[in-house]
Parts: C-alpha cells; structure tokens; sequence
C-alpha cells in the first residue's frame, strides 16, 4: 500500500507542480514520535532481573497516579486508532508488520523516533524499580523493534527521579546507535531545568544526544497549579501547559549556560504555544535580571538555540495564516514532524499541514530539521 | 500630554497591600482579637515580593504612589484624565485554610477598600474580594455587597483548591449574575497546590511566568464545565494574564473539543465562539515584542475587537513612562479598548458622572 501524496503542501500555490510517486520524490519523513506498545507484560518481564520481575509480579506497577494507568479516561480503547489494532490480537503499536504495513511502508518513513510510555518506569513511586523498568523498556525496544526494523530508532528511557540510575542508563546505550535521543516526560516532580536532572543532561550532552520530552507523566502533583480538571479535553489541551513549565524552567535554572550543545525537543504538547511564552518570559527578564544573573542571553535566544518542537497534535486555527505566523516566529527549522502513531489523534503528515506551506518548509518540517537534531547515524 | 486616554476606564490597579492589622480594624470585636490573639502579625504572600521590581514602578516606588488615593490619582487618574479606575486588593485572603477566618477576612478587607479608597474618590470603583475557600461564604459576601454600586466585580485568583469551572462554585456565578457583577479572575495562586503539575518553579520570575498557565487552565475548565451555558450572561475578566497566550490555547482547546466533544457535549458550539462572548483581558501585561507588525498580527489572531480590556496594572512595572498601549492600535480600536469595552464588560459601572 502507497499512498499516492508524496510530496503536500502548498497545494493551492503550487497546483499541479506535484512530483509522481517514485521513491526518489518521495520525502524521506522523520517522525519524532510512534509509540510501541508491549503485547503483554511478559515482554517486558522478559527483561527484568527475577528480584524485579516478582516485585511486578506480587506489588505490581506503583505509579504517582495512585492507579494503574490514567485519571482521564481516553476518546478511545488505549488512546489509539481504531484501524490500528491488529488483526491477530495485541494492543496497537505491538505488532511490528502491522507497523510496517499501516504506517512505514505507506507514508515512506524514514525514520520513526519510539517513545515508550505506560509501564515504562515513568512516574513509578519505587525509584529502583522504576530504574529496572526503564531498562528493560529500553531492551525491548531493541529487542522487539529497533533491531528488526531499522527504520525505527529507540529512545533511551530514564528512570527521570533517580538522576544516578538514569545517567547509568544512558551510558549502558550510548555507544548503540539504534538509540536517538534519551526520553523524558514533562510532568515530573520538580520542573525539569531543577538540579536533580541535570546529571542527567550532562550525560545526554556528552553523548551528541537530544533529550525528548515528551507530555503525559505525573509528578505526584495535581496535573495543574489550580487542582485537577475534570475532563479529558481539558487535560489534553492543557500539555501545553506542562511543556511551558519545562521550557520556562530549563531556561531560567540556566540548564542552557550550563550544558550549551543540549538539545532539547517538546513532544506531543504541539508547538504554538512557544512564541507567547519567550515574549513572556524575556519581559520579565528584563524587569528582573537581578534575580537571574546567571543567564547571560535572553531566554528567547536560548529557547530559538536548544529547543526544539515537533508538530502533533497540529494547532488548527481558522485562518491558516496564523499558524504559519506561529511557524516563522518560532524558526522554520525548529519544527519536526511527529505523527504520535498509533494514537487516536495522529497527525498524517499529508493531510496534518494546512495547503499553502511552502514546499521549502514542508520538506524541512517533515525531514531536514530532524535530520539535524536526532542522532541517526 | 496627548488627549489619548481621557475617558479611559482603567480596569486593572492595585491599592496597597495592608497590614492584617489595619485590616483587623474593619472586623467586629471577635475577629479583632483573633487577629490580635493569635498574633496574625503579617500575612504576606511569595507573590510580588514587595522589592521586587516588577512589583512597584521605580518612579512610583520613589513617591509611595500605591499608598493612599490621593497619591495615586496624581500617578494616574489625574494625569491620564482616566474616567474610573477598578482597584483590585491583592491582600492574600485566599490563603487562608480556615474558611471562616478567610471570611472574616474577606469581609473585612473589602469594607477597608470602600473606606479607605473608594469613599475617598468618586471615580475609583472595587472588586469584591471573595473567601473562595466557600462557595457558601463566598455567595454571602456577594449578598452582603450587592446593593453598593462602587463594588463592579468579584474577584478570585488564578489559581486556587480546583478549576473554577466545577459546579461547586456555581453559586458564585448566580449570585454575580443576579446582580449583575462582572467576574474577575486575577493572577496569583492561594499556593494551596504547588504552582505548577510539575512542582514549585525556584524563581519568582518562573512563578510569575506561570500565572498564564494558571488562566489556561481557568479558561478549559469555564467553558469545558459549561458555566457559560448555565450562565449565559455571565462575562468573565481575565486580570493580568496576558494576552498572546490566547489564541494558540484556543486552537489546542477546539481542536480537542472536536475529537473528543462526546466528553462535554452540554458544548454545542466552538470554545473560541464561548470565549468571543464571555470572556475579556486586561491589556497588561501584552506579552509580546513591541512591534506594530507583531501586534497587528496577534490582533488578528484574536478575531475581535471587543476582547481587550484597558488597564495600566499601576504600579506593577509593565510599561515606561505612558506607554499603555501597544503600538499600532489604531484611534477606533484604542476608543473600544480604553473606554467602549470596560462598559460593555461591567454593567454596573454604569455612564461615567
């Protein structure tokens, strides 16, 4: 199966100036984050030490959720696509051929950046335990994913609270270059620029490796400084909140002055959101610079420097023009596609942009810029 | 100085914090004591650290300009030619754990305000300051200060116990609508949570950062619990939260409203639509490059005209000299922002004198 949109935007400005679908025109499309998923436990226990494996067995996964997996019931079975679940049993994002045929395959990926989330060692309240987690999400990867299928590359998961444990983990990966970047989430205990990560950066920096942050996580707190919403769509729309937390965070705690080849990407909290809060935050840094004498540049120079964004879930405002607005002021080659597949709000790098991108960008949004970022070779 | 600003409706300073004490002296003999008894000697809040630049305009700083009416009149009103002013008292009641000392508090704090500054000039104009620990207490104190038309709004912090959409607070919004109250909601935090889901933040810059995310929040949960369909009338004024964070939240808040609309579907229409009619900003601070081109585009991005609230935030520092407005607001817009909108948002405001 091929889908026949090899080459999209700038539909209406450049009509009928579409390249044939030969592997040669075709985009060789980056995706900064697909999601694997296990088939069942016993994949990951295949990977845990016995100590750990009965402590799954008998204790099971403690997160700081207090329940086994989210407050906010999802739009769908697991978040996913309906048409994702393979046919033979499994979960979607489990079945690597069905990865391949569904989503690979027919939109040409080049590249798709795993992030691995559940049962993972995020969040989990024991911090050995959730060391043992990550390592073995990160042997499964390997095993079940990157090593079969190439064009998939790993994250390096961190056990995020225990910096010790997490900065072992990536030296345990570093030297394999099926791992592309090392993997956090945005909700943690303490905003992510505070001290007790930074072991972990200097590691990520001393390796040529980006750190993804990615949304979802709990850090024991109420998802927001106000309480707990009720709704799903409020927490969804709401990511983009705990992604501001961590940007403004690694920024102002000079994580950046410290660690200046760190890159860092935003995933699945969209992008839009950027612009406002650097104008936001080099305002006050104007006022109260006194405060911050650590930082020698402006926070939005160390923002357009080490952050990155990538596209999913699209902002959509009515007037397209706004969004590329947004683009520009943000920097065409901070964008990186991503696609979240197989969830249910993927982002189909051929329909997710709006007609009228120019091609120029498109390309680099959907493949160059990721290029630049991710450590593919 | 030009005639720009005669007229204007400045929706957005703050008075002076007081002392628990000069506070105390408003509350009946039993509170009093309390107050005296127990030794409720300061009561300050991490927010706008009295030193802090932000806090208090160099210039303003240099002659107390926040301390007393008169004072103030002369840093603004009187300079400006504003027409009104609405004082918003930023004394911490909200942290309170007791909801009757809030109370007390609360009452208190708000016959201070009418006492102090807006008997002594006509053209300052109050929001009621509500113990939001209780709705119940919070209902009361709207009651209570209804009939006196210097009260225009209530007002709650950005971020508090829950969301302020829930139902729990519904009774708020039917006693303000009742009488006709705008609902304010102002940055700060009672910090009864820590100020982010991911924890305290360790710079008062960061903090004050972070008062946006609070509004983001505020903004889902009123219309996604569909307060503004039980309460059709009701506007409500976003204070000090700036404005460019808007529009791409309401892209990701629609843009989820449409995939998952089943969750809510009291929400028959678009959340931007909802905030079109109900929701207001005040202009400070703007939170954007002081570019005509930038503003011009962000303008547009609003897709309104009646959303913009004027407010100098005096004397929090967010603008030089009589800079108040950004540039290239044309003459037909600045009129809606500075006088136009404020009428339209506080009915009891009602025609200058």
């Amino acid at each position: 199966m091929t889908l026949d949109a090899p080459l999209a935007p700038a539909r209406d400005t450049e009509a009928d100036q579409r390249p044939g679908t030969d592997a040669q025109t075709r985009l060789k499309i980056i995706d900064g984050d697909v999601h694997p998923a296990l088939r069942s436990i016993a994949d990951l226990k295949a990977f845990l030490p016995a100590r750990w494996r009965e402590h799954l067995e008998v204790y099971g996964s403690r997160r700081k959720l207090g329940m086994g997996y989210e407050p906010y019931p999802k739009s769908a079975p697991r978040a996913c696509r309906r048409d994702a679940w393979p046919v033979n049993g499994g979960y979607p994002g489990s079945d690597l051929d069905l990865i391949r045929k569904q989503y690979l395959d027919a939109y040409g990926i080049e590249y798709g950046i795993l992030g691995p989330l559940g049962v993972s060692g995020h969040s989990e309240l024991n911090q050995e335990f959730s060391a043992a987690l990550a390592s073995a999400a990160n042997d499964w990867q390997r095993e079940h994913f990157t090593g079969p299928e190439p064009r998939l590359k790993s994250a390096i998961v961190v056990p995020t609270e225990h910096a010790e444990a997490a900065v072992a983990e990536i030296e345990r990966r570093a030297d394999d270059p099926a791992y592309a970047q090392v993997f956090m989430l945005t909700r943690t205990s303490e905003p992510l620029g505070n001290r007790r990560y930074w072991p972990i950066y200097a590691a990520a920096e001393r390796h040529g490796l980006p750190v993804g942050m990615h949304v979802f996580g709990s850090g024991g707190h109420p998802y927001t400084g106000t309480g707990w919403p009720s709704y799903y769509v409020e927490e969804g729309a709401g990511h983009s909140t705990s992604c501001q937390t961590a940007v403004s965070s690694l920024v102002i705690e000079g994580v950046f002055e410290c660690f200046p080849r760190l890159k860092v990407v935003m995933v699945e909290g969209g992008f839009a959101w950027l612009p406002a809060l650097a104008w936001r935050l080099d305002k006050l840094f104007e006022r109260m610079r006194s405060e911050v004498p650590h930082l020698k540049k402006t926070p939005s120079e160390y923002i357009r420097r080490h952050i990155w964004v990538t596209t999913q879930p699209m902002e959509e405002p009515e007037n397209r023009q706004h969004l590329f607005d947004t683009m520009e002021w943000i920097g065409w080659d901070r964008l990186l596609f991503a696609s979240d597949y197989p969830h249910w709000d993927f982002d189909d790098p051929f329909r997710a942009f709006p007609a009228g991108l120019p091609q120029e960008r498109y390309r680099q949004i959907l493949t160059g810029n990721g290029r630049a970022v991710y450590r593919l070779g | 100085m030009s005639d720009t600003y005669k007229g204007a409706i400045d929706c957005d300073i703050h008075p002076r914090v007081p002392t628990p004490r000069a506070v105390a002296q408003y509350m009946d003999e039993h509170w009093r004591d309390t107050v005296e008894v127990r030794g409720i000697e300061t009561w300050d809040s991490i927010a706008y650290p009295p030193n802090a630049p932000l806090t208090v305009r160099p210039d303003w700083r240099k002659v107390g300009a926040d301390t007393d009416p008169a004072k103030t009149a002369q840093a603004t009103l009187d300079r400006f030619g504003f027409a009104r002013a609405i004082c918003n008292s930023l004394f911490p009641v909200q942290f309170f754990r007791d909801e009757n000392l809030a109370a007390a508090f609360a009452r208190a704090l708000n016959d201070w305000l009418a006492a102090e500054w807006l008997a002594k000039d006509k053209r300052l104009v109050g929001s009621a300051v509500l113990p939001i620990q209780s709705p119940e207490r919070s209902v009361e104190e709207i009651e209570r200060l209804a009939p006196d038309k210097r009260f225009v709004q209530v007002l709650m912090l950005a971020m508090g116990e829950h969301p302020l959409g829930k139902s729990m607070y519904w009774p708020i919004y039917a006693a303000a609508e009742r009488h006709g109250f705008t609902v304010g909601i102002h940055a700060g935090s009672s910090y009864h949570h820590p100020l982010t889901g991911s924890g305290w933040p360790t710079y008062y810059l960061e903090d004050y950062a972070a008062q946006s995310l609070g509004f983001h929040t505020q903004l889902g949960s009123l219309i996604c619990e569909g307060v503004f369909v039980k309460y059709p009338k009701l506007k409500v004024v976003l204070i000090e939260s700036g404005i460019t964070w808007l529009p791409p939240y309401l892209w990701r808040l629609s843009k989820f409203w449409r995939g998952v609309r089943n969750e809510v579907p009291w929400i028959d229409r678009s959340p931007e639509e909802y905030v079109r009619d109900h929701i207001r900003l005040t202009i400070q601070p703007f939170d954007a490059p002081p570019s005509a081109a930038h503003i011009g585009r962000i303008m547009d991005q609003l897709q309104s005209d009646d959303m913009l609230l004027f407010s100098t935030d005096f004397p929090h520092w967010q603008f030089e000299g009589a800079d108040m407005l950004p540039p290239g607001i044309s003459p037909e817009l600045a009129r809606k922002i500075l006088v136009d909108n404020p009428l339209a948002t506080y009915p009891r405001l009602g025609r200058p004198a």
